[in-house]
């Protein structure tokens, strides 16, 4: 119902096009991409194929994946996937990014469904207290995210030797893993944390030549975030799917030199 | 009589630019002050404005100066302007326009840091401040964010329907008559309201709304202009209209919406269907010095102003809009009656997006034309009214004690013709003097203050009303019509002694039909009554109009007579001035044009 | 070029009112506002609608057209079908008045609560110095015509009407950021637009940069600057230990 004094129009909106197709396909996919990745996350099996390793579970820190091509960091009990302490931080960006909060609010949560449809919740309170006022530590998610592209960057990288370790090699999937961690990196460096923090908060460009340059650098990626998040979210499944095969034995990789 | 009482020290009528430049200097000067405005506040027709505010800042041209501005500027208005006038506006704008960076103003700038500055028509040098083309919606938000900030009180959608004047004081012997308030209703109620104040300022705007093809918003009634004479002042230079030279022509829905004059500072060239470059044909020789012969020159000039002379589409606004009229009566129009304005040929389409960011939208969504790829096509509007209410120069006293008037409802300043960028910094210099003298007025007197008249309160309201006691008379929209198609017609950019005489005639009929017309419903929002209330103003104006451009047998300005088409010796000296006889006829006097101090004649020796 | 239109109307007040369908002509080129205007003179002469430049620039004929947040004289007719019924109604959040014309005295309420701009001093020969770079972001938001369409579409208040005493709004959030933003300006606002003005409660779903008539990126280029300057002030304990130990970023 209307508030009092407001125009008394029943109608939950007047809105004649289409506009649950958005939110409903923003659903879809991000339930099939939770569903796709908490199976991998917690098959514990199946992550790496020398010398890729998914990068659901980069870097490699158990002693499962050691081998000719794998150092060894970090050897946690081995009936934990690794996958569940490495994905936290990735979650943690996506679920606090200024982007997939518009889409999960939206779509997920109805908050509003779409513009000038009524949303159904009788109070809103946004991100005004616990736990959404947590939606503030982003940079914080930023400054791990920027560590774990460095990681996937080592780990493409190490996808140019072969399953012996000798360098000079190169298969399909070091050309997925790179393609992978560079799509993660544009979606770290066009968030808007980032714009932020390298020059967004001056008040006097003029004053910082190199800052204001890399500010708009940022600004101009910042303008393509979202479909820096969509196609990286795509590329890291596509990326683990890979090994995922190559892991199991179903295909083998396509070898270029 | 159910009636909201008021009382101030200033009341501001209007709350344009000149309004509340008015009402801050009135507050900042101890005055208990008041802004009554008819729309929302911060929508009046100052954000229309687009190209800039004019003021030898010599940010650009260290060569500039008040003196350089004040030759443009009576240049510009053909000598009639009222010298003292265009001499403070030289001086004073400057200043004018710093002190809105101070309450947040943020102007496009030069390399230096410094307020940029644009060309402009007429103007010698580049003088114009701008935020791009949307200059006037930067001067409103900035003083409307100062007017609130200094908690200035404001009422919004109220129309004032009369002043009121009276004795000054409790009506004793001898005692000076003048203004004692102002009475309206607020458009959402339809309540009445009063305002008992010893200085009103009128800063109402123009009169283009009599006009069938116009650059200006429904507000633009001629009711400053008509309140000012029903209260006993005078309206001087009522004959010139200025015809801003490019309105858009298509699609008929947009006919007469403004295309900035920045068009063509920042490059834009008028063409005929031809492809010709027509205003080369129309350099009148008061110019000829200034203006470039060839083509060549003219577009060196972009970029070389010391040695180049102007462009002629950079010429005085009447004389740009004079000839796109001949061109199309020449039958070398566009398709749709007016002529090609081109930027898309000589600018990249990213510098036309940066500087006419507003152009390039208004014809994307409103003509589906890209003017980064294709020719505008643009002709005459009526945009502005150099008459109206007759002034002191240094106070905006008009000649009734306690009213003021500033920017367009005042008259004098821009002589028979405005130059483009000269009314915002008109509005700052003289809403800012109006609001002084006010408060200043107020303050004398202090202790004598006049009363609202119980029957003058009674008789207003009766007449508000009286629309709605009438029965089967005609609605005022027709009404409205016909008065704009008379005055496109018989009154408009090329005037002829019969014509007129046949306006005259069609104004008299239609003041019949408005006594006689009735509005529907009742008085909360009604649109239809407030036309029935404003269209007595619209018609008292445009009776001004065509009454003194019928007395001026001569072309000047935004003036031309068809049958008298030069200049006169005799009229460059003469100011016509309307008053409101007490039969209810306009009276129409002639006066000697003031005369300029010999210091300042020396400026148009050299 | 001329055909009927069908035309359904929202008439009536506070008290109640409903959808009035009229027949009415539309000739080539015209806009949602015309209509009305033909509707105005010949059909219905006091139907109350707000309206001043008709050229995009004033943002006073906000109304909701087919449910969608709109300036009235920005929506060609040409954008529906001959056929398709289009339906007019005023701006959902605001109180009505009369028929299209809401109380859109939220909005100015507001306006009034900003904490006012306030420049430093200007420089010794009277001028004020800034380059262009330093002056665009917030001349973007000085883009605002202020027509109030964000504020409608904000679901924080459109569907919460309990939440307009402590949000301010998209309008305002981007008035804060303008004026934060500004180089001149020496007041600090994050605090105020965090615990006065509601900036919290925005969810930057973004439905006021979509109906932006100025297109204005009013949530990437202001709410959320805004927000990550609030995070400087409130939420980041290393710009906060940065800030106590003396070493105050330079803005």
């Amino acid at each position: 119902m209307p508030a009092p004094r407001r125009a008394a129009i029943a109608e939950r909106t007047l809105r004649t096009d289409r506009w649950w197709v958005q939110p409903l396909v923003t659903v879809v996919v991000l339930v099939l991409f939770i569903a796709y990745s908490t199976f991998r996350a917690f098959q514990n099996a199946y992550y790496y194929a020398e010398p890729y390793i998914s990068p659901f579970y980069s870097p490699c820190i158990t002693t499962r994946c050691e081998g000719d091509s794998f150092p060894e960091f970090f050897t946690g009990p081995v009936w934990i996937s690794p996958a569940i302490y490495i994905l936290v931080l990735p979650l943690g960006i996506r679920l606090t990014c200024y982007y997939y909060r518009k889409a999960y609010y939206r779509s997920f949560w109805l908050s509003p469904p779409a513009c000038a449809v009524a949303e159904p919740h009788r109070r809103y309170t946004g991100e005004t207290r616990f736990p959404l006022i947590g939606q503030n530590v982003h940079r914080y998610f930023l400054y791990a995210a920027l560590l774990f592209n460095l990681i996937l960057f080592y780990e493409a990288f190490r996808g140019f030797r072969d399953e012996t370790g000798e360098w000079g090699h190169m298969g399909l999937g070091t050309l997925i893993l790179l393609v992978n961690a560079v799509m993660l990196f544009l979606y770290s460096v066009s968030c808007h944390s980032c714009r932020h923090i390298v020059g967004g908060r001056l008040n006097n460009f003029s004053r910082h030549p190199l800052r204001y340059r890399a500010w708009g650098l940022v600004s101009k990626l910042n303008a393509r975030h979202m479909q820096y998040a969509w196609v990286s979210l795509l590329t890291v499944a596509l990326a683990d799917f890979y090994v995922f095969l190559l892991a199991t034995g179903t295909i083998t990789d396509l070898r270029f030199f | 009589m159910e009636l909201e009482r008021h009382e101030y020290d200033v009341v501001v009528v209007g709350a344009g630019g000149a309004g509340l430049r008015a009402a801050i200097e009135a507050h900042e000067a101890g005055a208990r002050t008041a802004v009554v405005c008819k729309s929302l506040l911060g929508k009046a027709h100052t954000v229309m404005a687009e190209g800039g505010i004019a003021a030898a800042m010599a940010n650009l041209y260290p060569e500039d100066n008040w003196r350089v501005h004040f030759r443009d500027t009576m240049r510009g208005g053909k000598m009639l302007n009222h010298w003292r006038m265009a001499q403070l506006h030289a001086q004073e704008a400057p200043d004018r326009v710093r002190e809105l960076e101070d309450w947040g103003a943020l102007f496009d700038r030069t390399p230096d840091g410094l307020i940029s500055q644009r060309d402009f028509g007429g103007h010698r040098y580049a003088r114009l401040a701008h935020v791009g083309d949307r200059t006037g919606l930067e001067l409103i938000r900035t003083l409307q964010q100062r007017t609130v900030a200094l908690g200035i009180d404001v009422y919004m959608e109220c129309t004032v329907t009369r002043l009121l004047t009276g004795p000054a004081g409790d009506g004793g012997a001898g005692e000076e008559h003048g203004v004692t308030g102002a009475f309206g209703y607020w458009r959402e109620s339809g309540r009445f309201v009063a305002w008992q104040a010893p200085s009103v300022v009128l800063a109402t705007g123009g009169i283009g709304k009599s006009y069938k093809v116009t650059s200006n918003s429904w507000e633009y009634t001629g009711d400053g202009h008509s309140l000012a004479l029903q209260a006993g002042a005078t309206l001087v230079n009522m004959e010139f209209v200025q015809f801003h030279p490019t309105g858009m022509v298509w699609p008929p829905s947009v006919r007469g919406i403004l295309v900035t004059e920045s068009v063509r500072g920042d490059g834009g060239v008028l063409k005929n269907s031809a492809g010709n470059r027509f205003m080369f044909d129309y350099i009148p020789d008061f110019f000829r010095k200034e203006t470039a012969e060839t083509e060549e020159e003219a577009d060196r000039w972009y970029e070389d102003k010391k040695n180049n002379r102007r462009p002629p589409e950079l010429l005085p606004r009447d004389e740009v809009a004079r000839a796109i009229n001949s061109e199309v009566k020449a039958g070398r129009g566009t398709p749709h009656g007016g002529v090609f304005l081109d930027i898309a040929s000589r600018r990249p389409a990213e510098y036309i997006r940066k500087r006419l960011p507003s152009m390039y939208h208004q014809f994307k969504e409103l003509a589906e034309v890209d003017i980064t790829a294709e020719a505008m096509e643009v002709g005459p509007t009526c945009h502005y009214v150099m008459g109206g209410v007759e002034v002191e120069p240094d106070t905006e006293a008009a000649r009734v004690p306690g009213l003021f008037a500033a920017g367009e409802v005042a008259g004098g300043m821009h002589g028979s013709n405005r130059l483009g960028g000269n009314s915002l910094s008109d509005l700052l210099v003289f809403g800012r003097r109006a609001g002084l003298a006010a408060a200043e007025h107020a303050a004398e007197r202090e202790h004598t203050r006049g009363v609202l008249a119980e029957d003058a309160l009674a008789d207003a309201a009766r007449a508000a009303l009286a629309p709605f006691e009438r029965e089967g008379g005609e609605n005022p929209y027709t009404v409205q019509h016909d008065l704009q198609q008379t005055m496109h017609d018989l009154v408009g950019i090329i005037r002829t002694a019969p014509e007129m005489e046949q306006a005259l005639e069609r104004i008299a009929a239609l003041k019949e039909r408005v006594a006689a017309l009735s509005v529907e419903g009742h008085r909360q929002y009604n649109p239809g009554w407030h036309l029935a209330l404003d269209l007595p103003h619209m018609l008292l104006v445009s009776e001004c109009i065509a009454r003194a451009a019928l007395a001026r047998e001569e072309s000047r300005g935004g003036h031309t007579r068809d049958d008298f088409p030069a200049t006169d010796e005799e009229w460059a000296r003469t100011n016509l001035v309307c008053a409101l006889a007490p039969d209810g006829d306009v009276a129409l006097t002639r006066q000697p044009l003031p005369q300029m101090p010999p210091e300042l004649t020396e400026i148009f020796e050299s | 070029m001329t055909y009927d239109a069908t035309f359904r109307v929202w008439r009536g007040d506070a008290a109640g009112g409903d959808l009035q369908t009229f027949t009415v002509a539309v000739n080539e080129g015209e806009v949602v506002l015309d209509v009305i205007h033909r509707l105005q003179a010949t059909q219905a002469g006091d139907l109350a609608v707000r309206w001043n430049c008709k050229a995009g620039k004033c943002g006073s004929c906000s109304a909701e057209v087919n449910g969608r947040p709109r300036l009235m004289c920005m929506t060609r007719m040409s954008t529906f079908a001959e056929t398709e019924t289009v339906t007019v109604t005023p701006l959902r959040t605001f109180p009505v008045i009369r028929d299209l014309v809401t109380d859109v005295s939220y909005n100015y309420e507001k306006a009034a609560q900003i904490p006012a701009f306030a420049p430093r001093p200007r420089e010794a020969d009277g001028s004020h110095r800034m380059q262009q770079v330093d002056v665009e972001r917030s001349q973007e938001f000085r883009k605002c015509i202020e027509c109030w369409l964000c504020q409608d579409t904000c679901h924080v208040i459109r569907d919460h009407e309990e939440n307009k005493r402590s949000f301010a709004g998209p309008r305002f959030l981007i008035r804060l950021a303008e004026l934060d933003m500004h180089p001149l300006d020496e007041r600090d606002r994050r605090d105020a637009a965090q615990d006065e003005f509601g900036l919290g409660y925005c969810n930057i779903t973004k439905c006021c940069s979509e109906v932006c008539p100025e297109g204005i990126h009013l949530t990437d280029n202001g709410i959320i600057p805004l927000k990550e300057r609030v995070v400087d002030r409130r939420f980041d304990p290393l710009t906060w230990l940065g800030s106590k130990i003396g070493r105050r970023p330079s803005r």
